[in-house]
This record gives structure tokens, sequence and C-alpha cells, in this order.
């Protein structure tokens, strides 16, 4: 089979499976909570690698989300204590949870394959080798795992939508109706996890943080409405993965890499350009703002002279220099609130 | 013992030992501040960013300097925490969401020009990627002296900017309104946890340097209500998991530095958060089941005075009254006997002279209380 379609379907698929997931805990205020299980899920894989003895992808991913289940239960037991607030409980528990997986893979791997690298980004330039016998079939595995990972978040998303948005937007709400909250919210965790340790042989288990969080925050900046969001979030990371491979691929450097540096170039111009609070769009919005409500002040100015005023007069009455005049100018002429003559301004009759 | 006589002999571990002791002092202090104003996680964010700093500066001069990657990597530190205010300040993007990005979009870029420098590059690019985990034992004298230099320039200013740094950990809009330039002090704080990242990513590495500025100050934390206590205890206890992961770490082969550090500050993060005074948990659990206790026994005592008072305190009475087995009534009434407040009479038990007093004392405290 191609391998270069092979790596594109895979990182679509995690993309997927990714930007839906991340969508929510954007917008649950859990971005960094992702950050957590994907670091703590290693010494779920170390341990599940001890257990079985080798490579078996089941007992990885069960023990993985395991690992970032636990996680999630100490952080929240950590703040529920109230003796360390949040993001520092998240702080305290991942890099421990790290440190027993390294520790472990240290003491006990020396020889296995099982390097760290890989942990860290991943090795989707393998996908291709890992095959399984399907229906007579060679697959890779990726797609499998990964596919049915995709398949399985967008069930969870197409079936819950209802509870999750809800759940999402007022959890106070959402439990006065008799949604149990807590049940969604362990779920929503358990399969972050479970695309967590899928993801882990493709992108790293570091990097899938930027695939679970970047497309869904610059879908936040571009809209406001959910299913938009989860849309755009999804499209946002195929189409980070599909530049990514190519540049990774003109580069010579790591596709997982390279996908989560497009997908941050992304969010950038999305900052920068967003219509509704993109940086540079807020700032010409203003500055379009201040020019009208000038020359509408200008404008009321001029009418309570009789006679034209010269432009000199005005700049030394309000202090403008005369770049900003001749701005102000512009625009009270574009509106046709203004005529210039040969004596000076003076306000149109239509006004 | 014999490892800490080497520690005065070995030339290894002696560095070792110095470069995490210096970097558990540094982020213990900046911590005890990130703490408090809530942005613990901003030096997990700024010590991922640093990757691709040290990766370009590797590009740019071809040279392996570690002062000269480790100034490229705080420089990309810097950029992403800036990054991070900017987009807080100018979007709707909630706090944790700015991290994320900022935290992955400049690891990410990190690992790609990480593999590029490693397949492109001619020359011997190999050793650039120890950041990822640190590699303590790498250390040599004038990186410990770099550290101390740091460390000093760190403690210098900390201690000139006292005052206003309390200030804007407690109450930040008190300080705006008193014309301290906050957001200068607030740069001023992240930049200098930046100084602290550039000592941990040779130590503990990037991705374990989160721990170095949150644990030691968490601990401190339950153990002081004090901000002056909290800072020197938060950079003593830093220090000492650094001295005592690298000694662990020397015990035997093969145990790499970074993790054994976190580990140990994580233990003293978990006895400080149980046994503390004060806020320790234990103790909280402690005081709560000796009130329950004390309720319990308060609510007998109550419930055999009224019984007495009408005259009809035995066993099967108050197993009635309580809604308890009657072996259990009994046990009650033994000890309240054993306490010498009741005493058998015919046909069950009455108060005696100081059981009377107690209970009346009990009933007078309720009511004022009710």
């Amino acid at each position: 089979m191609n391998p270069d379609l092979v790596i594109l379907l895979t990182a679509v698929l995690v993309s997927t499976a990714s930007a839906l997931l991340g969508s929510f805990l954007v917008l649950r205020r859990m971005a960094l909570v992702s950050d957590a299980i994907s670091h703590a899920v290693l010494p779920g894989i170390v341990l599940a690698y001890w257990l079985s003895g080798g490579k078996a992808t089941l007992p990885a991913l069960l023990g993985a989300a395991g690992s970032g289940l636990l996680t999630v239960s100490l952080v929240e037991w950590l703040t529920r204590t109230g003796r360390v607030k949040n993001d520092a409980a998240i702080g305290i528990v991942f890099p421990a949870l790290f440190s027993l997986g390294v520790l472990w893979v240290s003491l006990s791997f020396r020889n296995v394959h099982l390097d760290l690298d890989a942990v860290l980004y991943g090795e989707i330039a393998y996908a291709p080798f890992n095959t399984l016998e399907l229906w007579g079939l060679s697959l890779p595995e990726s797609w499998l795992v990964m596919g049915g990972l995709a398949l399985l978040n967008l069930l969870f998303v197409l079936l819950f939508y209802k509870e999750l948005k809800l759940s999402t937007f007022d959890p106070s709400l959402a439990a006065a109706l008799g949604f149990s909250p807590g049940v969604l919210h362990y779920a929503l965790m358990a399969l972050v996890s479970l695309t967590t340790v899928g993801a882990f042989q493709s992108v790293g288990a570091i990097l899938i943080v930027a695939f679970l969080i970047i497309p869904p925050a610059t879908a936040y900046l571009l809209t406001h409405r959910l299913p938009a969001l989860l849309s755009l979030a999804v499209g946002i990371g195929v189409f980070s993965s599909l530049l990514g491979y190519l540049l990774a691929v003109w580069m010579d450097a790591s596709i997982a890499g390279m996908m989560a540096t497009v997908a941050g170039g992304c969010f950038v111009l999305a900052s920068l350009f967003s219509p509704t609070q993109g940086y540079l769009t807020t700032r010409l919005r203003r500055r379009q703002q201040r020019l009208e409500v000038t020359a509408r002040l200008l404008v009321t100015h001029l009418a309570h002279h009789q006679t034209p005023v010269p432009e000199e007069e005005i700049r030394e009455e309000f202090g403008w220099d005369a770049r900003f005049l001749q701005q102000v100018k512009q625009k009270a002429l574009r509106e046709g609130w203004l005529e210039a003559s040969e004596q000076g301004l003076t306000p149109s009759s239509k006004k | 013992m014999e490892l800490l006589s080497q520690l005065f002999i070995d030339y290894t571990l002696r560095n070792v030992a110095l470069g995490s002791a210096l970097l558990g002092l540094i982020g213990g202090v900046l911590g005890a501040f990130a703490l408090l104003r809530q942005q613990s996680l901003l030096g997990d964010v700024l010590a991922h960013a640093a990757l691709p700093g040290i990766c370009l500066a590797f590009l740019l001069t071809g040279s392996k300097t570690p002062s000269l990657l480790l100034l490229g990597g705080g420089l990309a530190g810097w950029v992403a925490a800036l990054g991070v205010l900017a987009v807080l300040r100018h979007t709707r993007l909630p706090q944790d969401a700015a991290l994320g990005v900022a935290l992955s979009s400049f690891f990410g870029l990190g690992i790609a020009l990480l593999t590029f420098i490693q397949h492109n590059h001619q020359g011997n690019p190999a050793g650039l990627d120890r950041f990822i985990f640190g590699q303590a034992a790498s250390l040599l004298g004038s990186d410990v002296l770099g550290f101390a230099l740091l460390g000093g320039v760190v403690l210098a200013l900390v201690g000139l900017f006292y005052k206003e740094f309390k200030l804007i950990s407690f109450d930040p809009d008190y300080a705006t309104s008193l014309g301290l330039p906050t957001r200068g002090l607030g740069i001023l704080l992240t930049s200098l946890i930046v100084l602290a990242v550039m000592v941990g990513l040779q130590t503990v590495g990037v991705v374990l340097m989160a721990a170095m500025l949150i644990a030691p100050a968490a601990a401190a934390r339950q153990w002081t209500n004090r901000l002056g206590r909290m800072v020197a205890l938060s950079g003593l206890l830093g220090a000492l998991a650094g001295v005592a992961g690298a000694l662990l770490s020397a015990s035997r082969e093969n145990l790499p530095t970074g993790p054994l550090v976190v580990l140990s500050i994580t233990a003293v993060v978990v006895f400080s958060l149980f046994f503390a005074p004060l806020r320790g948990l234990f103790w909280q659990g402690l005081r709560n089941q000796q009130n329950r206790r004390r309720t319990e026994l308060e609510r007998l005592l109550l419930d055999a005075h009224l019984l007495a008072n009408h005259g009809r305190l035995n066993p099967e009475e108050l197993a009635l009254h309580r809604g308890e087995p009657l072996p259990k009534a009994r046990r009650h009434l033994d000890f309240l006997k054993a306490q010498g407040w009741v005493e058998p009479k015919e046909g069950g038990f009455q108060f005696t002279e100081p059981g009377l007093q107690k209970a009346l004392a009990l009933k007078e405290t309720l009511r004022l209380r009710s």
C-alpha cells in the first residue's frame, strides 16, 4: 500500500479524533488536563508493556487509559482538599507520574524497543510497516486503532451532543435536570486518555496535546457556535496535518512536530485576523470607529459656524496634526457630511 | 553515609548535587510567587517553549556551548510567555487554552527543528535532545558556576522587589491603584522564571521543569501562612530535594537524576499535605473524628438525662429511644457508669451528682449556642 496514503490517513484520523474531544476540553477550561493526561499515560504504557511482555496494543490502551483516569482523579481529589489550586494540582501530579514512567523505563527496559524519543514525538513514518491481516486484507494497524477511536469519539459527540452541550455551558442546570455531569465528565476523560494512547505510536504522547488543543482553540477565535466550532476544529486539524506532512517531507523533519507547528501557525493567523477578535482586525475596526466619531465631532463643530472655517483654524482649535485632519476630512467627505471649498470646510446641507 | 562523603570528593556527583540544589532553590523561591499568582503552569509552558530556541541557537551558531543554547531557549520561552499574555489581553480565549496552545505549538516546532538538525546537519548535533529529559551527569563545574550566578541574580532581584512582588501576588488591583507598574512587575517575575527554566533545562529537562516550580511552593504553603517564611521554606525544600535526588541517582547505575529529583520533591509534597500542622489532612481527619466522638457522647448524655428525668433510664428504654440494638444500649450505659455519671438502682439507672452537673452544664451550653 502507498506509504504516503497510510501516513496521511492516519494523521487525518488522529486530528479528527482529537479535535472532536479537544473542543469540549477547551470549552470546559480543561485544556491543561489533556497535557497532564498525555504525560501521565507513560507509566500506564510501561506497566502494560511490562505485564504483556511485548508490543500489544490492547493492554497498552487499557493501561494508559487507566493511568489517564488515575491522573484526573488525583488532580480532582487534590483540588477538592482545598490545599492546592487546580493548576498546581495538575503540575504536581503529572511530573510525578511521568518521572515514575521514565524511571521504570530506564531501570527495566534498557535494551527493549521502548525508547523515550518515541514517547515524545512518536514515529508516524513507521505506520505503513505495522499491518494487520483482516478479512484477507493487509491493513495498517494505525488505521484500525485511530479509525476506531475517531468513530468512537464521533459517536460519543453525536449521541451525547445535547448532554455535552448542556453540561459544558451550564453544569448546574445539567445537574438540576438530572443528567449526571460526573459520569459524562469521566467518560470524556476516559476517551481523552484512550485517544492519547491510540495516537501515542503515531504522534507521541506529548504532541497529542497540540492535536487536542490547538485546532479547537483556533476555531474558538473564529466562531461562537458549537456546531461550527466542532467542524472548524476538525477542518483546521485535518488541514494542519496535510500541510504539516508536506512540509515535513520537504524539510526531512519530524512529521508530527511539523503538523503541530502548522497548527500553531493557524492559531497565530486566527488570533491576528479573526473577524470578531483578531488583534489586527480589532485595531482596524477601532481606527475606523475613532475616525467616524471624530468626523461627526468635526461636522457638529462646523455647524456652529456660519461661514466656512479654514483648515488651520480647525487644527489649532482641536490640536490635531495635519495628517490626522486629512484622515478625518477624507472620512467626512466620503460619508458626504462635509463640503470643502477655497475658504475652508462647511457641513453639507444634508446633515 | 558513604554517599555523603562522596559528595565532597566525587567531581561529577558534587556538580550534579550542587546544580540540582541551586535549581531547587531558585525554582522554590520563584515558584512561591507563581503559585500565589495562580500561574503555576506558566513554568511548564516556558520550559517546553525553550526547545525551539535551543535548536535555533544551534542552527544559527553551530556551537553547542550550553550557555549559548540556554540563552536561545530562554529567549524562546520569553517570546512564548509574552505571546500568551498578548493573546489573553486581546482575545476571549481562556487562560488554560492559551497556555496549552503555546506549549504544544512551540514544543512541536522544537521537535521539528530537532529532527531537521539530526537529519540534515553536518557536524555533530548529538546531545541537543538531552535538554528534553535533562542530563545532570553532564554538568560541568563551569555550568554550576553559571547556575550560581543566575541564582544570585534571581535572589537579589526577588530581595529588591520583595514588597512589590508580595503586593502583586496578593492584591494586584490595590497594587495598580497605588501606581505600581503591575504589568511590568508581572513581566519581570515571568522573566525571572525564564532564568529558572534555563537552569532547569540541563538538570531535569523540559518535561519535568514544571514540578520544580510548583512542588516546593505547594509543600511550603502547607506549613505557614506567612509569605516570607513560605518563600524561604520553599527554596530550602527545593534545594534539599535536589540534593536528595542527586544522591539517590548516584546510589545505583542507570538512574536518571531528573525524575528522582522530581519524585523526592513530590514525596515532600505528599508528606506536607498530610502531616503539616494546621493544614495537614491527617490532623484534620483526626480533628474530625474527635469532634464526631464528642458529639456522639454529648447526644448520649442528653438522651440518658431525658430518660432519667422520667425515671426510665434502663437499657430497654434507651435502645427504644435511640433506635439502636439492645446490646449497644447496654454498652452505652456501662460506659456512662464507668465515667461515674450514672449508678445502678433497682429497675435501671440514675444520675450521680457529677453526671447531673455535667448534663445540666451541657444543656446550658447548647441553649446558649442555639
